[in-house]
């Protein structure tokens, strides 16, 4: 759906050339969520803004369902961003315009008769719930509510891509989970493909199948949830599913990954049982990730000389089980 | 013996509509052409729309020159402009000419300034809806800045009334020269007074209403 192929995006600035965006290469798929996850400044509102031509790389080429976007014209550019809907940290929502009229906006630029506007408008606040506030201004509504109307108002022309730049960062935990849950239903309702990104490690976690982790403007480990789960050393599995586990001097330590259905399948207790192991649990934690029940854990191995490394490695990858020494 | 006020009402009447007729005109084209000019100088801006270096630095310059000059000076330098334009430097008609290029580079530089204060993101989130550079500038840039336009409108308005009498002193008509021909030609004090407390109420009014506006756009957004 969306191929974005060594890409980089510098500025200069007074003192010296900052690389925002440094040779990143990912692809999205159709219909899936997709994460960018990173500090602030590691470059994603510039890579995101880079995908609607908001900014133009410096080098490397996008490609947006089969189009290069950067070839368009003017004109063809203004209809091509139609099909792309974007959400904000600060909604950017018009304080003139009342709710209908704010997500009536694009439907007036397009050119779509009255009649038909108001009926989609009706349509889409429906969809994000916002049907009674319809005359009200932004500025009498919630920060929540604001990120509504700037969904309905992304979602009007019926775009096939949903781009959101920290869209729930400004907002409380609660609201934030709304919003997280509004997108994912939207998602699968109208088979829309999203591509957001965030500080958050737990909107990742909440809602995306697919994610990048950037760092310093470079793209550092990308791939499918379920995938890094079960990736030993995975920095985004740690990110996503931190085990808070406490140091310890004794014993060989190991860091196993359950991600599937049965991550809470009694493998420890067998493992103990069937190798004659003895350990300490040190941290772990169960989470849905993209759908899926997975579970990380580290323990502390007591007595490395009473067992074989490469046969525990063995026994657990026979059981769906990924691990990795400490 | 003096002219009573009663006997100065009808001449301060007719001088009451001069004015009228000359701030009028000025004020509408001050802001219909101040409105293209500010707008012209917001989106060529370094951090515009559509930034242009040339243009922005030589219209800049242009609008602060102009502004820079007192209207006395500015009045007398448009002399055989207004001539050319009129067919007479005098007159109420005339006047219309200084103080509208007088009051134009104020206007738009309140224009940019008003257009300056709507946040960057408003416009983004508009282009990437794919809006024209003209549709963000009547369905973005000019509603989201009304409060601050319509404050800068009466300013201007309350400013051309004070050019006004300026225009008068040198034959404009109107309640700057009423009050010249009686307050300082024949130092009739009480007749002086009337005109000034019919200057004061009329920008007192003014910017009440002006305010009033401001007040109720803001208060729904
Ligand atoms: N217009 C710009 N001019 C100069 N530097 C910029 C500009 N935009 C972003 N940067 C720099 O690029 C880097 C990445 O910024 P950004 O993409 O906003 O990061 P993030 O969204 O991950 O916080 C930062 O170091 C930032 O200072
Ligand atoms: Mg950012």
């Amino acid at each position: 759906m969306i191929v974005v192929d060594h890409v980089t995006k510098t500025y200069a600035t007074k003192t010296a050339e900052v690389r925002a965006v440094d040779d990143v290469s990912l692809t999205v798929e159709a219909g899936e969520i997709f994460g960018i996850l990173g500090r602030s400044g590691a470059g994603k509102t510039t890579l995101l803004r880079c995908l609607n031509l908001l900014e133009r790389p410096t080098s490397g080429t996008i490609t947006i369902a089969g189009t290069d976007f950067a070839a368009l014209s003017a004109s063809e550019l203004r209809r091509a961003r139609q099909k792309i809907g974007m959400i904000f940290q600060h909604f950017n929502l018009l304080n003139a315009r009342t709710v209908a009229d704010n997500v009536a906006f694009p439907l007036e630029v397009a050119g779509v008769p009255k009649a038909e506007r108001s009926t989609r408008v009706a349509e889409l606040l429906e969809l994000v719930g916002l049907t009674d506030r319809a005359g009200s201004y932004p500025s009498q509504l919630s920060g929540g509510q604001k990120q509504r109307v700037g969904i309905a108002r992304a979602l009007a022309s019926h775009p096939t891509v949903l781009l959101c730049d920290e869209a729930t960062s400004a907002l409380d935990p609660a609201t934030t989970e709304q919003i997280l849950d509004l997108i994912k239903d939207i998602n699968l309702k109208m088979g829309l493909t999203v591509v957001l990104i965030t500080h958050e490690s737990e909107v990742v976690r909440r809602i995306c199948d697919s994610a990048v982790l950037m760092e310093d403007g470079r793209v550092v480990e990308q791939g499918h949830l379920i995938d890094l789960m079960r990736t030993p050393g995975s920095r985004l599995a740690e990110l996503l599913l931190p085990i808070n586990a406490a140091p310890t001097e004794t014993g060989r330590v190991l860091t196993l990954s359950f991600a599937h259905d049965d991550a809470d399948a009694p493998v420890l207790s067998h493992l103990v049982r069937d190798l004659g192991i003895d350990l300490n649990i040190l941290g772990g934690s169960v989470e849905i990730v993209a759908g899926h029940k997975v579970g990380r854990l580290k323990v502390a191995l007591t007595h490395p000389d009473s067992f074989e490394e490469h046969e525990v490695e063995r026994y657990l990858a026979e059981r769906g089980v990924a691990v990795s020494w400490a | 013996m003096k002219t009573t006020w009663i006997e100065a009402l009808p001449d301060l009447g007719l001088a009451f509509g001069e004015t009228a007729w000359m701030v009028g005109w000025s004020f509408v084209l001050t802001v219909l052409l101040g409105t293209l000019a500010g707008v012209a100088l917001r989106l060529t801006a370094p951090d515009g729309l559509t930034p242009n270096r040339w243009f922005y630095g030589i219209f800049g310059a242009v609008v602060n020159l102009a502004r820079s000059l007192p209207f006395l000076i500015l009045m007398i330098a448009l002399l055989s402009f207004t001539r050319f334009v009129v067919g007479t430097a005098y007159g109420p008609t005339a006047a219309i000419v200084p103080l509208t290029v007088g009051a134009i580079p104020f206007f738009a530089r309140v224009v940019e300034a008003a257009l300056r204060e709507v946040a960057p993101g408003k416009l983004e989130a508009a282009q990437v809806m794919g809006a024209s550079t003209r549709q963000i500038v009547t369905k973005v840039l000019l509603p989201e800045s009304l409060p601050g336009l319509i404050a800068g409108a009466t300013l201007t308005l309350v400013t051309l009334i004070g050019y006004s009498t300026m225009a008068g002193a040198i034959g404009g008509g109107g309640v700057g020269d009423f009050a010249i021909r009686y307050g300082y030609q024949r130092f009739n004090t009480p007749v002086l007074l009337m005109a000034v407390v019919v200057l004061i109420v009329l920008v007192q009014v003014i910017q009440s209403l002006g305010d009033a506006v401001v007040r109720s756009l803001n208060h729904r957004r």
